[in-house]
């Protein structure tokens, strides 16, 4: 697989699932039902909620840079210019509009 | 829903990070190098420590040191593979205990 296999490209909005399910998760609860964008498409990597319980890790997934405004992660209007910037697996995120 | 107690970005009360340098001790890199070792000779990966650390007893997790959890992930992990019992890890520490003192 290579990364141009991830559906989601730079500038895309996107949201992250809000989700909660047992295992090993790399999806900080903080960000888990916000909306950013993807800054960066890193490549797929073997899959580490896999790889945490010993199995192989395949399918790999695609890992984005997921930019959001501060201001939409913490509901406070200080530091409006402010970004945060997330490692974030493709299937933790759905297309946002 | 339930929040793991690694998962604490952004809860309020945590204070600030202490950022200043400080000398580890012998045993912290020892730790260090016991989980480089098991991990060039293929033995468990990163991913599989960070989730021995998230099942853990929460209160204990949150009574230890950064490198008290990784050994007892590593201890985790070297059991759950049969690698290690627990008895001959606790059979060792008594050993050492009697030879060096409690901890």
């Amino acid at each position: 697989m290579s990364a141009e296999a991830g559906k989601f490209k730079p500038g895309d909005k996107v949201r992250v699932k809000f989700e909660d399910r047992p295992g090993h998760i790399r999806t900080p609860w903080y960000i888990r039902g916000k909306i950013g964008w993807v800054e960066r498409v890193y490549g797929d990597f073997l899959n580490p909620e896999s790889l945490a319980f010993g199995r192989d890790g395949l399918p790999k997934k695609t890992l984005y840079l997921v930019g959001f405004n501060q201001r939409d992660v913490w509901d406070k209007s200080e530091g409006q210019r402010d970004k945060l910037l997330v490692d974030i697996y493709e299937h933790w995120l759905d297309p946002a509009a | 829903m339930a929040r793991g107690h690694h998962d604490i970005g952004g809860l309020p009360g945590a204070g600030t990070i202490d950022q200043t340098e400080h000398h580890l001790s012998d045993w912290e890199i020892l730790a260090d190098a016991v989980n480089q070792a098991l991990g060039a000779k293929g033995i468990k990966r990163t991913d599989e420590m960070r989730r021995a650390r998230e099942e853990m007893d929460s209160a204990a997790y949150r009574d230890m040191s950064y490198y008290e959890r990784w050994i007892a992930s590593i201890e985790a992990i070297l059991i759950e593979k049969k690698i290690l019992a627990k008895e001959e890890i606790d059979r060792k520490l008594a050993e050492f205990e009697s030879k060096w003192g409690e901890p």
